[in-house]
């Protein structure tokens, strides 16, 4: 098998993927040489999540986070406060020459041979770089800095960057979801990039593919019911009561609103896509356990509904819906998670929690707890969710299990394509078309020479195969 | 610190509190081993505090980074008695799925340390190995320390009021967290 999928562009992968039937074969989860082209093909062309502007708030602030299998250092700059991001290994001979995971520096310099860096990634010095016996001055600091992403966005706060500098921007690549991404990250009284993030990140390893997850868990709301059947005896809700998230949900202030699921097979986008029916915002609904804080969230839905009172809101993020963006990141709000492959059946999944930069410290609490004990490798609900994904892997892999191909036919033929909404779009939530753009997309790169066979730097394409 | 005792009644005084403590702390791992976890929740006090944060790598001498803070950051565990009641609730349900079939559980607790003595209250460090052993092949390891004020009760020796637990862990390597420290 792995033959046959070892060339770039190989017509084979096609046959993987029963457009007709709905289906998806095994081996695009565990056949090593699909994973390795993955990194290529895929990691090293698109725009990727990195963090948020608040982790780095002061002149010389970084972080070391991740871009697939590869660390990057964030750093914002001590003489313009811009924030850029590096490869985490050194021009000299690859050593990490920055092993923290936060902190401020003047420079950063490798423990190997003391090539030192400054914050805008320009070497600045080397162990005997000078000395007529050794480097005698001869080494070129235009050539030898860190290497940089090709394209950094700093999007409301949000950060983003690629390694492809034919890549299209940052707000092209995400196409119609900007308005999603842009939404998330305003505060609850409506003013843009008004949040700011928990600290540190949330990390923590799972034995899977990083498409079970990233491809599979945004818009699935068939799992809900049984994946996470025992989390309401947890009483972990914001009201710290019994409802299911479906209760919930039904208890919201009515507002007209029709609820569809897009899948955007171009872009390899997709979740849930609200249209409101008219302008302002819903009325605020008690959700709270502590003391204050629903009085502070209704009074900035209030001034938010002045900021709407003639717009419609966005048809995704909050409380419209969660979405996925190509290739390894959902927004759920507030809830942002995002999946780094390490090998064919590791990944490493982190988590970044946001809440209005001004809001007072209860809410703030109130927020973070709710949080940590929803999320993360000790959170009721997504704990169990870890669980499928860890045997998803397990009990695929063999040559009987490879054979069988993977389900993801609900809805298939039952959505329309149409001028108003991206992509595929259904009518309801229940439906795995935004999965089925994933595969779309996920094809055209794993098929494409470069940029210039992918939507949208070139138009002409469409990625849709079924 | 420990302190250095003066008198062999004191001594004999101390040791006894000691072993009071210690048995008090083997017994908690008993009955999570035994999957007892209702009776592990009478251990613990009302208004405890129980907080397992996340660790940095940092830069030696930023100390003040290393653990997450429990005012304003985010941990794998920082939460009181009604969330622990939650955790417990939902392992009983039989549909926890992150922990059915069940594991199993030896929490080893050692080098019990009596820091300090304040009326009712000790402070008590202690360290902690634990071995998890699910389905056919999942094995997690779970070292670290914790630091335990623990409250005189006329019912179960004592009762748990605050707890930290110091993993030794950055990524976390096991996919779940689904006992207790």
């Amino acid at each position: 098998m792995a033959n046959l999928i070892t060339a770039r562009g190989d017509r084979s992968l096609r046959s993987l993927i029963d457009t007709d039937g709905g289906t998806v074969s095994r081996e695009l989860y565990v056949n090593e040489d699909i994973f390795e082209q993955e990194q290529e093909q895929i990691f090293d062309r698109c725009w990727l999540f990195l963090g948020h502007e608040s982790q780095v708030p002061n002149p010389g602030d970084f972080i070391v986070t991740r871009m697939g299998t590869e660390e990057v250092l964030v750093v914002r700059g001590r003489k313009d406060n811009q924030i850029r991001a590096f490869l985490n290994s050194c021009a000299h001979r690859g050593m990490k020459v920055c092993r923290y995971d936060q902190g401020n520096s003047l420079v950063f310099t490798c423990p190997f041979h003391a090539w030192t860096y400054d914050c805008n990634g320009a070497l600045v010095g080397a162990a005997y770089q000078y000395a007529p016996y050794a480097y005698d001055g001869g080494i070129d600091r235009e050539q030898w800095g860190l290497t940089p992403v090709a394209q950094f966005k700093n999007y409301y706060g949000s950060l983003w960057a690629t390694w492809d500098p034919k890549a299209p921007s940052f707000e092209d690549y995400v196409g119609p979801f900007a308005e999603g991404i842009r939404y998330d990250c305003e505060a609850s009284d409506g003013e843009d990039a008004g949040i700011e993030v928990f600290r540190p990140f949330q990390k923590w390893r799972l034995p899977t593919n990083w498409k079970v997850p990233a491809f599979s868990s945004s818009t699935d709301l068939t799992h809900a019911a049984m994946t996470h059947r025992s989390v309401n005896a947890a009483s972990i809700g914001p009201d710290r009561g019994t409802m299911s998230g479906g209760e919930r949900h039904k208890r919201r202030a009515p507002f007209p609103a029709d609820r569809y699921a897009v899948g955007d097979h171009n872009l390899g986008h997709g979740g849930n896509w609200t249209v409101y029916q008219q302008p302002g915002v819903p009325e605020y609904v008690d959700t709270w356990y502590e003391a204050g804080v629903d009085e502070y969230f209704r009074e900035a839905r209030d001034r938010k509904a002045e900021k709407y009172s003639g717009r419609i809101l966005p048809p995704h993020g909050h409380e419209g819906g969660h979405f996925c963006v190509f290739p390894n990141f959902i927004m759920d709000s507030w809830r942002w998670r995002w999946w780094h492959p390490h090998t064919v059946g590791v990944v490493e999944r982190w988590s970044l929690f946001g809440v209005d930069r001004e809001a007072p410290k209860h809410v703030k609490d109130a927020v973070r707890h709710y949080v940590m004990r929803y999320n993360g490798p000790t959170g009721a609900t997504e704990s169990d969710d870890m669980e499928n994904w860890n045997y998803v892997y397990a009990a695929s892999q063999g040559a009987r299990a490879r054979k069988r191909n993977y389900f993801f036919a609900n809805g298939l033929g039952r959505g329309i394509e149409s001028d108003q909404y991206p992509g595929v779009v259904f009518n309801g939530s229940h439906t795995e078309e935004a999965h089925r753009a994933r595969f779309s997309r996920w094809l055209a790169f794993m098929e494409a020479s470069s940029w210039d066979d992918l939507y949208p730097v070139n138009r002409a394409k469409s990625h849709r195969i079924w | 610190m420990a302190q250095r005792t003066t008198t062999g009644a004191e001594a004999m005084d101390r040791s006894l509190l000691l072993r009071e403590i210690e048995q008090f702390l083997y017994w908690e791992a008993l009955l999570l081993d035994e999957r007892r976890l209702t009776e592990w929740l009478d251990l613990l006090a009302e208004d405890i505090h129980y907080w397992m944060p996340i660790r940095r790598n940092i830069k030696f001498g930023d100390w003040d980074l290393e653990y997450s803070d429990p005012e304003s950051e985010i941990s794998y565990f920082d939460e009181g008695k009604d969330i622990l009641t939650g955790r417990v609730k939902q392992i009983n349900t039989g549909v926890h799925w992150a922990e059915e079939p069940v594991s199993r559980f030896e929490h080893i607790v050692s080098n019990v340390l009596l820091l300090e003595v304040n009326g009712d209250e000790v402070k008590v460090s202690s360290k902690f190995f634990c071995y998890q052993n699910r389905l056919q092949d999942e094995v997690n390891l779970f070292v670290g320390r914790r630091y335990d004020t623990l409250r005189r009760d006329p019912d179960t020796v004592f009762k748990v009021a605050k707890r930290e637990i110091i993993l030794d862990q950055n990524v976390l390597l096991p996919k779940v967290v689904n006992t207790f420290f």
